[in-house]
C-alpha cells in the first residue's frame, strides 16, 4: 500500500458491515457459548490489497527454492529414512489445512463481531494456500525421490489407513460440532497456537538435518501465516471469556483439545522426528526436549497461564498428564513401535534402528534400551523376507494393542487403559482423559447444562474391525498398498531398494487379521475382566525369537 | 545404498554443531525396482489424458465415504449430519468428484491473479492522480460515486463474507469448495478496493466527497433496498440442517443476481455513465471485478451447474430444482434491478436509459439460461 497507511485503510473497511433488516439472520453454525455483540478488535489490521502482493512475494521464494532443489538434485543427499515418513506426514497434513479453511464460517456465523470476521477471511484463504502448497511439495517428492510408491497413492491411502484417522480427527475436529469448540478452541487456541510450532518449526529443522531443505522452505512459509491465525483465536477467546457462563465450556473444550492433540500430534510427530532422523548428534534436541520448549514453556507457561487473570480455567493436570506420558510413559516410542509392528499395512517404509540410533535414544531417553532395544533388534533381524512372517506375527512377546475409541491411537501405555461399556458396546480408551472425552465431553449436556451444539463421535472407530477375519494378503490388496507389478508391497520394513529384498503378497498370505475390539465384545464378562487385567500388566519382549 | 559416504564430518564453529552432509544416492532413477517408475498420483481419473497440477493438488484432499474413506467420517453433529453431508444441497450427483474448476485455481494462481487485480486497481488510481484526471470530473458526478458506487461495496462484502464463505464449508468435493473460496476472496477484495478508492477520493475531493454517505444510502435510500433485500436473503440461504445450501447459494448469486443486478450496475451504469462525466477511473476499478466475475466466477459456476444438469441419473431432477430456484430468486433480483432505476436519472448526462440497460442484462441473462438449457421465468420475458 503506497501512501495510505494500512491501519487507516483497515479502519475504513469496517464501514462495510451492517446489520441485516430484511431477514432475521439465522446463524448457519451454532454454539452453546453466549456472546455480547462487538467487543474485540482485530489486532492484525490487514487489508487484502496489501495481503495478496505480500503473499505473492513469499511464493516467489518458495517456488524459487523448489526449482533450485530440482535443478541441484537435492534428493542425492536426502535420507530415505526421513523421506519415507513424509509419505505419512504429507498425506495427513493437507486435509487439516483445508479443513481449517472450511472452519472459518463456523465463527463468522456464530460470533457477532464483523471486525473478527475480516481476520477470518484472511485465514480462510491462507489455509487454501497451505493445503495446496503442501500437496505440491509432496508431488515433487513423488517425482524426484528414489521410491515414489506410497506418494503415488497418497490421498487414497490417507483415507483408508488406520493412521489416517489419527490425523483426520484433527481436521474433522475443526469443522464439526459446536462452532466455538471446533474453530476457536480446538483449531485456533490449541492446534495453531500450541502445536504448529512442533509441526511447522521442529519438523523443518529435522528435515534440514536429513538433507531436505525443501520442506523447511515450504513449512516456514506456512508458519509465517500462523501469527495471523493465533491472533484471530486470541480475540475470540477474550470475547468468550467476557461472559462468565462460558467458563465451564471453555474448560471442557480446553481439556478435550489439549489432551486429544497431545494424543494424536505427539504420536505422529514425535515418531517422525525421533525415528525418522539419521541425525544422531547428541546436541540436537529430541522431540521431548522440543516439546518442553515449544509447548510447555512457550505455550503453556507464556500463553495459557497468563490468561488465568481473565478467568480462564487452565486444566493444569491435563498438561502435566501429557508431560508424564511423554516422559515416564515413553508415549511416542510406544507409537513408533506400534507403527513398525504394523508395517505391512502402512504405505511407507520404516528403516530399522541401528546401534548408533540406540545410543542416541539411550542418551536422550534414559531407560530406552531396556524397554525398546531388544524389540528393534528383532525388527532388524526380521526386516528382509527369509521365510518368516512379518514381525507382528512372530513370537516377539509383543501384544497387539487395543485401540482408543476417542483418539484412535492404540492403548499403548498399557496400565493407563480404561475399558467401559458405552452406548451398547465395550470400548477401550488409552487414558482417563480419552474416556472422559467420549463419555463426558461429546454429550448432550455438560455439568447439568444442555449442550445441543456439541459434536458427536461417529464412524467405524476401530480400523481393525474392517478387516476382522481377513487374510492379511487380501487386506493389503483391498487397501491398494501393492506396487505396480501386482505383487510387491508398497510398505517394507527397510529402505533397501532391491527387488530381491522386498516383501511380496505371497510372503504375507495365510495370516489371519483380527480385531481386538470385536474379540473383546465376543468375550464373556469373566473372560473380558481377566483379559483386561492381563493387558494392563503389559508384556515382556523375548530375548530371542 | 546402505553404505552412505559422509563428505563432511559433523562440524561447526566453537560449540555450535551442524549436521553432516551425506550423499545418499536417493534421487529418482538411482535404482530400478518394482514401483520406482510410478511417478504420478494414481487414485483419480484426470479430466484430460494427463493430470494437471491443479488436479494433483486438489482432487481427493477432501475425502468421501463413497470413495476411499472406509471408516467413514469420524466426527459429526448431534442431529446425525456427517462431516460433509450430501443432504446439505438439493442437487444430486452420481459423482461429486467429477467437477473441475475450469480456472484451475490453486495456491500459486490465487496469489498471482489477485495481486494482478490489486495492481491494476492501484495503478489506475495512481495514473489518474499523476495525470490530474480527477480535475476533469463533472461536479455532479462526485456525490454519485460517493453514494452509489461505494454502496456496491456492501454487496460484495455480503456475498463474500456471508454467502460464499459459508458455502465453501459445505460442498461435497474439494474442487467445488476451493472454487467457491476463491470466489469469496474476489468479492471481499473488491469490497475493500471500493472502500479504499472511496478513501482516496476523500483525499482528492475533500468536503465535496462525503466518504460515509454510502452507509446511509445502503441502509435507507429506496433505490438500494431491493438490492439489499436480495443480498440479505442470499446471506440467509440454508438447507434443512441449518447450514449453507451451497449449490443454491452459488446459483442464486452467480446465475441470477450477478447477471441481473451486478452487471447492470457495473457494466451498464458505472462503465456507461462515468466516461460522460469525465471519470475514467471508476470504470477501471470496477472493471477488474467485472472481469473476475465474467472470466472466472461465472465460468466455474456454469461448469458446476452443467455438471449437475448433465448427470445421467439425476440431471432431469436437478433441472427441475434449478427451475424452482429461478422461480424463487429471479423476482428478488428483478425487483433489485428495477429499484436502481432512479440512479439512471440522477446524473447530469444520461448516455443510456434504464430501459436500454435493463434490456441488455435481461438478454444476457437469457443467454446464460439458454446455455444451461433452463426455461426463462415469466418475470423476465414480460
Ligand atoms: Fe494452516
Ligand atoms: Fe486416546
Amino acid at each position: 500500500m503506497a501512501r495510505t497507511s494500512v491501519s487507516k485503510a483497515h479502519a475504513k473497511i469496517q464501514e462495510l458491515s451492517w446489520e441485516p433488516t430484511f431477514v432475521t439472520k439465522d446463524p448457519k453454525y451454532k454454539t452453546d457459548y453466549t456472546f455480547k455483540k462487538g467487543g474485540q478488535k482485530d489486532p492484525m489490521k490487514q487489508v487484502l490489497s496489501s495481503y495478496f502482493p505480500m503473499q505473492e512475494e513469499k511464493d516467489h521464494r518458495v517456488y524459487g527454492a523448489i526449482d533450485g532443489a530440482i535443478r541441484g538434485n537435492m534428493w542425492r543427499q536426502v535420507q530415505p529414512r526421513w523421506m519415507e515418513w513424509q509419505k505419512l506426514f504429507l498425506s495427513i497434513i493437507p486435509f487439516p489445512e483445508i479443513s481449517a479453511a472450511r472452519a472459518m464460517p463456523l465463527l463468522t456465523e456464530a460470533v457477532p463481531n464483523p471486525e473478527i470476521h475480516n481476520g477470518l477471511a484472511f485465514q480462510m484463504i491462507d489455509e487454501v494456500r497451505h493445503s495446496t502448497i503442501q500437496m505440491n511439495l509432496k508431488r515433487e517428492y513423488m517425482r524426484n525421490y528414489i521410491d515414489p510408491a506410497g506418494f503415488d497413492i497418497t490421498q487414497k491411502s490417507f483415507h483408508n489407513n488406520y493412521a489416517g484417522t489419527i490425523g483426520r480427527q484433527f481436521g474433522e475436529g475443526f469443522i464439526t460440532g459446536d462452532a466455538l469448540t471446533a474453530c476457536n478452541i480446538y483449531l485456533q487456541v490449541v492446534a495453531e497456537t500450541a502445536f504448529t510450532n512442533t509441526l511447522f518449526v521442529a519438523m523443518p529443522s529435522e528435515a534440514a538435518a536429513n538433507g531436505d531443505y525443501l520442506l523447511p522452505t515450504v513449512f516456514l512459509s506456512v508458519q509465517s501465516d500462523e501469527s495471523r491465525h493465533m491472533n484471530n483465536g486470541y480475540g475470540t477467546l477474550l470475547m468468550s471469556l467476557a461472559d462468565d457462563d462460558n467458563k465451564d465450556l471453555i474448560e471442557r473444550d480446553l481439556i478435550y483439545s489439549l489432551w486429544n492433540q497431545h494424543a494424536v500430534v505427539d504420536a505422529a510427530i514425535g515418531t517422525i522426528i525421533d525415528y525418522g532422523s539419521k541425525d544422531r548428534r547428541k546436541d540436537r534436541e529430541s522431540y521431548t526436549e522440543m516439546w518442553r520448549r515449544w509447548y510447555y514453556d512457550d505455550y503453556y507457561r507464556s500463553y495459557l497461564v497468563p490468561l488465568e487473570k481473565y478467568g480462564l480455567k487452565v486444566p493444569h493436570d491435563v498438561i502435566e498428564d501429557a508431560w508424564t506420558r511423554m516422559t515416564d510413559g515413553f508415549y511416542h516410542h510406544t507409537v513408533a513401535q506400534f507403527f513398525a509392528t504394523g508395517w505391512m499395512v502402512n504405505y511407507w517404509r520404516i528403516d530399522p534402528m541401528t546401534e548408533e540410533d540406540f545410543e542416541w535414544f539411550e542418551d536422550k531417553y534414559p531407560g530406552w534400551y531396556d524397554k525398546f532395544g531388544k524389540w528393534w533388534e528383532h525388527y532388524s533381524s526380521l526386516s528382509e523376507p527369509n521365510g518368516h512372517n512379518p514381525i507382528a506375527f512372530e513370537n516377539t512377546g509383543y501384544v497387539y494393542p487395543h485401540r482408543c475409541w476417542s483418539c484412535m491411537v492404540p492403548c499403548l501405555i498399557r496400565e493407563d487403559t480404561v475399558m467401559d461399556y458405552v452406548d451398547g458396546q465395550w470400548r477401550t480408551y488409552c487414558h482417563k482423559w480419552c474416556h472422559w472425552t467420549d463419555t463426558v465431553a461429546f454429550r448432550e449436556e455438560y455439568k447439568g447444562r444442555p449442550t445441543p451444539s456439541m459434536g458427536r463421535m461417529t464412524g467405524q472407530r476401530e480400523w481393525e474391525t474392517l478387516y476382522h477375519g481377513w487374510d492379511l494378503a487380501e487386506a493389503i490388496k483391498d487397501l491398494g498398498y501393492v506396487r505396480n507389478d501386482g505383487e510387491t508391497l508398497v510398505p517394507q520394513p527397510h529402505v533397501i531398494f532391491d527387488d530381491n529384498k522386498m516383501w511380496k503378497l505371497d510372503n504375507v498370505r495365510g495370516i489371519e487379521f483380527q480385531s481386538p475390539n470385536v474379540l473383546l465384545n465376543e468375550m464373556s464378562d469373566e473372560e473380558r475382566e481377566k483379559h483386561m487385567e492381563e493387558y494392563k500388566q503389559g508384556f515382556t519382549i523375548n530375548e530371542s525369537l | 545404498m546402505s553404505e552412505s559416504r559422509p563428505i563432511t564430518e559433523a562440524g561447526g564453529r566453537g560449540d555450535r554443531s551442524i549436521p553432516k552432509i551425506v550423499l545418499t544416492d536417493a534421487e529418482a532413477g538411482a535404482a530400478a525396482f518394482v514401483g520406482s517408475n510410478s511417478r504420478s498420483y494414481n487414485y483419480f481419473e484426470p479430466k484430460k489424458r494427463r493430470a494437471t497440477k491443479y488436479e494433483d493438488v486438489t482432487v481427493d484432499v477432501q475425502p468421501d465415504p463413497d470413495r476411499y474413506l472406509t471408516q467413514g467420517w469420524i466426527l459429526g453433529w448431534a442431529n446425525g449430519d456427517l462431516g460433509y453431508d450430501a443432504s446439505w444441497t438439493r442437487m444430486k450427483s452420481s459423482d461429486w468428484h467429477r467437477f473441475r474448476d475450469p480456472n484451475e485455481e490453486w495456491e500459486q494462481s490465487i496469489y498471482i491473479n489477485n495481486s494482478n487485480s490489486v495492481r491494476t486497481v492501484q495503478s489506475s488510481i495512481e495514473n489518474a492522480k499523476s495525470g490530474n484526471a480527477f480535475e476533469f470530473w463533472n461536479k455532479s458526478w462526485i456525490p454519485i460515486i460517493a453514494k452509489h458506487f461505494s454502496a456496491w461495496g456492501h454487496v460484495d462484502q455480503g456475498l463474500g463474507m456471508y454467502v460464499f464463505m459459508p458455502a465453501q464449508r459445505t460442498a461435497m468435493s474439494n474442487m467445488h469448495n476451493n472454487a467457491i473460496s476463491v470466489n469469496c476472496m474476489h468479492k471481499l477484495r473488491t469490497a475493500q478496493d471500493i472502500m479504499l478508492y472511496n478513501m482516496e477520493l476523500m483525499g482528492i475531493f475533500g468536503d465535496e466527497f462525503d466518504g460515509e454517505a454510502h452507509q446511509e444510502v445502503w441502509l435507507n435510500d429506496p433505490s438500494w433496498q431491493g438490492v439489499r433485500e436480495n443480498v440479505e436473503r442470499l446471506m440467509n440461504i440454508q438447507n434443512p440442517s441449518g447450514s449453507s445450501e451451497w449449490a443454491e447459494a452459488t446459483f442464486a448469486s452467480n446465475i441470477v443476481f450477478e447477471p441481473l443486478v451486478g452487471e447492470l450496475f457495473r457494466s451498464q451504469f458505472v462503465m456507461q455513465f462515468a466516461p460522460s462525466h469525465g471519470d475514467s477511473v471508476s470504470p477501471s476499478v470496477i472493471g477488474v471485478s467485472e472481469r473476475e466475475f465474467n472470466d472466472r466466477d461465472l465460468r466455474y459456476t456454469m461448469d458446476m451447474m452443467k455438471d449437475f444438469l448433465e448427470d445421467e441419473t439425476h440431471g432431469e431432477e436437478n433441472k427441475q430444482i434449478m427451475q424452482e430456484w429461478l422461480a424463487e430468486w429471479v423476482p428478488y433480483s428483478i425487483q433489485a434491478a428495477k429499484g436502481l432505476e432512479p440512479i439512471w436519472s440522477e446524473s447530469e448526462v444520461q448516455p443510456v436509459s434504464f430501459e436500454e440497460s435493463f434490456e441488455q442484462v435481461k438478454s444476457r441473462f437469457e443467454g446464460i439460461l439458454s446455455e444451461l438449457e433452463l426455461r426463462v421465468p415469466e418475470e423476465v420475458t414480460t
